[in-house]
């Protein structure tokens, strides 16, 4: 997933290139402007004409039954980058982080990643089994599960454990949507995992449980039975409404601050043992192989880190004056306690200012207000979390990992901001 | 009756003070599962041996099988065609530049590939192997890393015999102490570089972001 990319798919824009007719640099690039908008000379008619929107009868009630983004928020999807893997029913989308703000992911917008395509559930003929190592094996209907004692609502993120595995050998991506956009941070509804677990009675020789997905890939990993009964929620919500169908829909396991593949989604089964099972995503996917050619497995945690999403190289910066910079912080051992920001490249940190609740194994929102100068900058962020865990450099990392591992690279990220406005992915020493 | 209704209080009350995390009340939802329910569902195989059905299955019977459901993605010999995952060869690779994480060079358990198999493939057409198919499949791809001769016949009772090369090269996260230091009390906040940043790498020399003009095909 995280191999060399490979060039072919990419003919088009190089041939565009080439033949000088490449957008979106060049018509940034002319657009910088200083300051303000300055003094108007003319009077502006968006504001001394009436507009249609103004004279006429808009759509009424019910002709937006479901409402959408508007017409004019289009370009704000999700995306992916097709040369990474050979399917798309086996494969990766990206949150578009960019065009996003708060700590809340929108439904629509939370990254996607299946090993099977979107299994579509009938919830009435879904079913939750847990057997195994306990007194006694039930199956539950999705009407079970909502009948259920001590329902809780909480915000996690879930990062895949791949994210930004393509930065791994230097910069790669240009955008934060692509380097940093298998996250997202929701609303869960739903039950412990411990009172369905309770209900079964784990008997004393069970130590860890192995969830299983409805789909045709029938996910399955091995979580330890103490995860299992300290936080993890069987949800059948997200943002106070069903899952989506792309995010487990009817029911999905939510694993707090670890690894997104062990949040199995469209969940049927759980099995409780007495070792864990070695499934293949957590053998040959989503261990780490280490420069010495060993590997470490069971490298569930996520640990601290954060981006800055604007500037960024899809957001590029394109006036002077007064700018926002803004981008997200999360941690999987905890709450996060601090981002620092630097535009000078590391060499000075200004601590950014959080906004929203900062709760544990969940999402946070920094900012920095500034005054762009025009100068070049190299911005950086650096997420420190309540258990004192700093954000290492990419540099860092790779002095204890090497670059084969592809997984659970939270290196601080740099964004180049020229002159011109334009941001680029870069690495620097 | 007052004093029945104090008591009734007082229950109610305990009922309230329960921490959190104590064995909850069966609420007695869910029905019993049946056997064979778990059946059905409960095909998972262990390393050691655990989950693994009756059944066998030879290199020979499994190469038939796999040029006609499998070689269509993971290639004749295992190579993977396009980008489809490769299952062969890479030994010796993994500490060098581009490992090839294969079944013979990296998985630990051939229970692993036995249990994929029977849960996930064929892509698209999951679990419609049988377990004699499935076994002959696992030999064969075994057969396809040198792991075990042309006769070599797979079956539930020598399965725990087969072992990968690569198991022992597997330990558990050790981040907390081999990381250590990336817990640190007070991080450089002024001048903690002695010379300006120097750029090392652009990711638009590499160009391969997507266009960002053209959003992602709708079909």
């Amino acid at each position: 997933m995280a191999d060399k990319p490979r060039s072919e798919p990419l003919d088009r824009r190089r041939f565009l290139k080439a033949a000088g007719l490449a957008g979106a640099g060049a018509a940034v690039a002319s657009t910088v402007a200083s300051g303000s908008a300055g003094a108007q000379q003319t009077p502006d008619p968006l504001i001394t004409e009436v507009q249609d929107w103004n004279r006429y009868l808009g759509d009424g009630v019910q002709a937006r039954p479901y409402g959408s983004p508007s017409q004019f928020e289009k370009h704000v999807v999700r995306r992916d980058v097709e040369w990474l893997t050979v399917s798309r029913e086996s494969s990766v989308n990206f949150t578009p982080l960019h065009e996003l703000d708060g700590i809340i992911t929108p439904s629509g917008l939370a990254f996607e990643r299946h090993h099977g395509g979107i299994a579509e559930i009938d919830p009435a003929k879904h079913r939750l089994m847990i057997n195994g190592l306990v007194d006694k094996p039930l199956v539950f209907t999705m009407d079970d599960l909502k009948r259920m004692p001590g329902r809780i609502n909480r915000a996690y993120f879930l990062e895949c454990a791949a994210n930004s595995g393509m930065e791994w050998r230097g910069a790669q991506l240009n955008g934060c949507q692509f380097t940093h956009g298998m996250i997202h941070n929701v609303w869960y509804t739903g039950i412990p995992l411990k009172t369905l677990l309770d209900e079964a009675g784990v008997k004393t020789s069970g130590k860890w449980i192995m969830p299983e997905g409805a789909d045709s890939s029938a996910m399955t990993r091995s979580i330890p039975i103490e995860k299992a009964m300290k936080d993890c929620l069987v949800a059948f919500g997200m943002n106070g409404e069903a899952l989506r169908p792309e995010q487990g829909y009817p029911v999905r396991l939510v694993v707090p601050g670890w690894e997104g593949n062990m949040w199995v989604k469209w969940l049927r089964r759980i099995e409780v043992g007495d070792e864990p099972w070695h499934a293949r995503e957590e053998t040959s996917k989503y261990t780490d192989l280490l420069a010495d050619g060993r590997s470490r497995r069971f490298t569930w945690i996520m640990d601290a880190k954060s981006v800055v999403t604007n500037p960024s190289p899809q957001a590029p910066l394109k006036r002077k004056g007064p700018n926002v910079l803004t981008g997200i912080a999360w941690s999987g051992r905890g709450a996060i306690q601090r981002v620092d920001v630097t535009l000078d490249g590391g060499r000075n940190w200004t601590t950014a200012r959080l906004d929203g609740p900062s709760m544990p194994l969940s999402m946070a929102r920094f900012y920095l207000d500034f005054d762009w100068d025009g100068r070049e900058l190299m911005i950086q962020s650096r997420a420190m979390d309540d258990t004192g865990y700093v954000q290492p450099t990419k540099h860092e990392l790779r002095q204890v990992r090497g670059v084969n591992s592809i997984y659970h690279n939270n290196g601080i990220q740099t964004w180049l901001v020229r002159q011109d406005g334009e941001v680029e992915n870069v690495e620097i020493a | 009756m007052s004093r029945l209704r104090n008591g009734l209080l007082f229950v109610a009350l305990l009922a309230f003070a329960l921490p959190a995390g104590a064995q909850t009340k069966k609420t007695g939802l869910g029905r019993a599962a049946l056997a064979e329910e778990i059946a059905a569902w409960d095909i998972d195989v262990r390393p050691d041996g655990a989950g693994l059905p009756v059944g066998r299955g030879s290199v020979k019977q499994g190469e038939e099988i796999y040029l006609e459901r499998c070689a269509a993605c993971h290639g004749e010999f295992g190579e993977g065609a396009g980008r489809y995952p490769v299952l062969a060869g890479g030994a010796g690779t993994l500490n060098k530049e581009n490992p090839d994480k294969t079944i013979g060079s990296f998985w630990p358990y051939a229970s692993t590939v036995f249990d994929y198999v029977r849960r996930a493939m064929p892509f698209g057409n999951a679990q419609s192997l049988t377990p004699d198919e499935t076994y002959a499949l696992t030999a064969y791809m075994l057969n396809m890393n040198d792991l075990v001769k042309e006769d070599f016949e797979l079956s539930k009772e020598n399965f725990a015999q087969v072992q990968l090369p690569n198991a022992a090269n597997f330990y558990d996260d050790d981040r907390e102490t081999t990381e250590k230091a990336f817990w640190k009390a007070n991080p450089c906040m002024k001048d903690c570089k002695p010379e300006a940043p120097r750029i090392l790498g652009r990711a638009r020399a590499l160009d391969v972001t997507p266009d960002n003009k053209s959003g992602p095909r709708v079909e």
